[in-house]
């Protein structure tokens, strides 16, 4: 059996599961689209994420994986309040250090001064190494900052604890008095590390930590980021677009699809015997660095290109490239995301269990 | 055997910046037969994408400059034509394709203007003549519509569809070499295999050779004949897709390869990365410039730059080394 409450059910106050660090409820975010330069009118929406639910288990990392457009980022951004969501609910479960668990607190409604406690929990590192860092703070202002903002030590007590975070991310100590532009990508986004790690956070999200790296140095963070777990009990929400990085960084993995979770299950079962059809064809699509295995490989070539969010097609999300697709249903109606096994969501009306890797 | 299509001789091309001279490409060699599929993979800074500019003599002085070597192009040298002469070239037996489909359309002409642009520079016909070519090139790609498509702009275009204007003006011509670089990097994954797959099938019916150059090895290993890896300014090693992949013989290869998560392993320990970063091409460490990285560097490969040699395993490989290691017994990720 799984502990896996019914997606999207409304979870009342004080009934989160007690390994359950994060609980998401019918999250939605939209974008106005305005007409009009001086007198801007709202003449529609896009709905970036479109009524997601999920839970994130104390420990675990969850990827969440999608093309670009799909909503992933949005997701992550209106889960810490980055982005203020339009809808839904984000219980957040924190836990002390003798192991005691706080009450639930929701992190879409929070107001100024909870959301302001909060953000010593929830974390995030950013994709970009070179626009996540301000070039005219050294890497000391830039790691204490969150620090300095939410009044933790005396300024002494600071730098010391930036000196200890920079040799936990694996960079040097006397580094502190140097900017940006004097380490390479891969430096810079271990600076990014530390400064998220610096109010001991409980909760993070990975938004596409690796993807500016070039794979070797990308093998360095991706090592770094699981020694962390480890080492201080971190949660991830890790966001990315390739598969093989979530396949091996993830406990479990959510699919994206134009703003909603086509398939979500724990990290194998999705990589061996996946269900929805776009599963598939994301997973055939990804090359392997294998001449003899790519040889025997069969692509789902998809037709044609993600449809804009804008305008989403009616039913089924994907129906419009969908090789499965059948009229008359999938263009119809939307297909709930359903568990069809033990800790198995799929939102397909035609699901089948597909090998493609 | 014939003639090689492309024969590439002791490359180097140098930039000059303020902090000194940059050796991007330090005497690079290699042969490209006609048909014949080439990955060029390596990190940021490898040197591929300014070899294959250089090939394509876009190298713009003063900042840069092809400071020797030969680039021979069914039996002619290009470094020797004139600016005219390549230009015929260029677009015309050579095409290339860049990263980023939108950059390289002009945004101000139609789709169809910019086809027939490029065809009537090189093709001896009438603009009407060049108007069919033009739209049997876009059915080609499978851009559906075509003939309306012609009137378009490029912004009205998504980044898989403006690729595929590009090959369709690449190969319209029909080149005998297509250079692309990073053609997919910009794309999502189930577009990537789209476009690949559209790029296999063309230069397969054409018999177009193809010099694909990317970071990704996964792309190059469905696509490729054979590969060649460089690393800071050179190649490090040359093979098939069967010795690069299975049977690598240079640290850095393996360490790569060690380097990337896959799709078919699930694996959550941690990954064999290579430490350290590239150095620096101004200032390069004596002796094997992957030396400072490699876990198998002893004196010599401290005092001495290896040469690309023919290794016992049958692959080219310029590691003092090689050899002697057997990197098979202790690869991780790299078999299976």
């Amino acid at each position: 059996m799984t502990d896996i409450v019914q997606q999207g059910e409304t979870t009342p106050n004080g009934e989160l599961p007690k390994d359950v660090i994060l609980r998401v409820n019918h999250l939605v975010k939209e974008f106005p689209i305005t007409r009009g330069v001086f007198f801007k009118k709202q003449v529609g929406a896009v709905q970036a994420v479109s009524d997601i639910s999920f839970q994130v288990k104390r420990g675990e990392t969850l990827g969440l994986v999608g093309e670009s457009g799909c909503g992933k980022s949005t997701t992550a951004r209106s889960v810490l309040r980055l982005l203020e969501p339009t809808s839904g609910e984000v219980w957040f479960q924190g836990a002390n250090d003798d192991g005691s668990i706080d009450a639930p607190v929701d992190v879409a409604s929070a107001d100024r001064e909870i959301l302001r406690g909060l953000r010593r929990e929830l974390q995030i590192v950013f994709q970009d190494p070179y626009a996540s860092l301000n070039p005219r703070m050294t890497v000391a202002g830039i790691v204490a900052e969150p620090m300095t903002v939410h009044e933790m030590g005396s300024p002494a007590e600071r730098l010391e604890r930036v000196k200890h975070l920079l040799e936990v991310v694996g960079l040097s100590p006397e580094h502190t008095n140097r900017y940006p532009h004097e380490f390479s990508g891969g430096q810079r986004q271990r600076i990014g590390v530390a400064r998220a790690l610096a109010l001991n956070p409980q909760f993070m999200v990975l938004d596409e930590p690796v993807s500016a790296l070039d794979v070797s140095i990308q093998a360095q963070v991706l090592n770094l980021m699981q020694d962390l777990q480890d080492e201080f009990g971190l949660t991830y929400l890790f966001i990315a677009h390739d598969l093989s990085v979530v396949r091996h960084i993830s406990d479990r993995v959510a699919v994206m699809y134009l703003g909603k979770i086509a398939e979500m299950t724990d990290r194998d079962t999705l990589y061996d015997r996946p269900m929805h059809p776009y599963t598939h064809a994301l997973l055939s699509a990804v090359p392997i660095p294998d001449p003899t295995i790519e040889a025997s490989r069969k692509r789902i070539i998809l037709e044609g290109d993600i449809p804009s969010p804008s305008n989403p097609p009616r039913g089924c999300r994907f129906n419009t490239r969908c090789p499965k697709a059948v009229p008359g249903k999938c263009d119809v109606d939307t297909p709930p995301l359903e568990e069809l096994e033990p800790g198995h969501w799929v939102s397909c009306h035609f699901p089948e269990v597909v090998q493609v890797v | 055997m014939a003639d090689p299509l492309l024969n590439v001789e002791d490359l180097r091309t140098y930039f000059s910046t303020e902090e000194g001279v940059v050796k991007a490409v330090d005497g690079v060699s290699f042969k490209v037969d006609a048909g014949e599929r080439r990955g060029v993979v390596g990190e940021s800074g490898c040197g591929k994408s300014v070899t294959a500019m250089s090939i394509m003599r876009l190298i713009e002085p003063p900042a840069g400059e092809i400071v020797t070597g030969k680039v021979e192009f069914d039996g002619r040298d290009l470094l020797k034509l004139t600016e005219a002469d390549m230009q015929q070239v260029r677009g015309g037996d050579i095409a290339m394709i860049f990263q980023d489909p939108m950059t390289a359309l002009n945004p101000v002409y139609t789709i169809g203007d910019q086809l027939i642009e490029t065809i009537l520079l090189h093709q001896d016909v009438s603009k009407s003549e060049a108007r069919d070519i033009a739209i049997t090139a876009l059915d080609d790609v499978q851009i559906p519509h075509a003939g309306k498509v012609m009137e378009d702009y490029p912004h009205q275009f998504s980044g898989g569809m403006r690729q595929r204007v590009m090959i369709a003006m690449g190969l319209s011509c029909e080149p005998k070499l297509l250079i692309a670089d990073e053609p997919t990097t910009a794309l999502d994954v189930t577009t990537q295999a789209q476009i690949m797959n559209l790029m296999l099938e063309l230069a397969e019916q054409r018999n177009t050779a193809v010099l694909l150059i990317t970071h990704d090895l996964g792309v190059v290993a469905g696509f490729c004949d054979s590969i060649q890896v460089m690393y800071a300014g050179s190649i490090v090693e040359r093979g098939t897709g069967d010795e690069i992949f299975h049977n690598p013989q240079h640290p850095y290869t393996w360490g790569l390869l060690g380097s990337m998560t896959r799709l078919d392993e699930s694996q959550q320990e941690r990954l064999n990365s290579v430490r350290g970063a590239p150095p620096s091409l101004i200032n390069p460490p004596t002796g094997c410039r992957f030396g400072p990285r490699c876990d198998f560097a002893q004196d010599i490969c401290r005092e001495a730059l290896p040469i690309l040699h023919q290794s016992q395993e049958g692959q080219k490989v310029a590691c003092h080394r090689s050899d002697e290691l057997d990197l098979k017994s202790i690869a991780i990720g790299a078999t299976s």
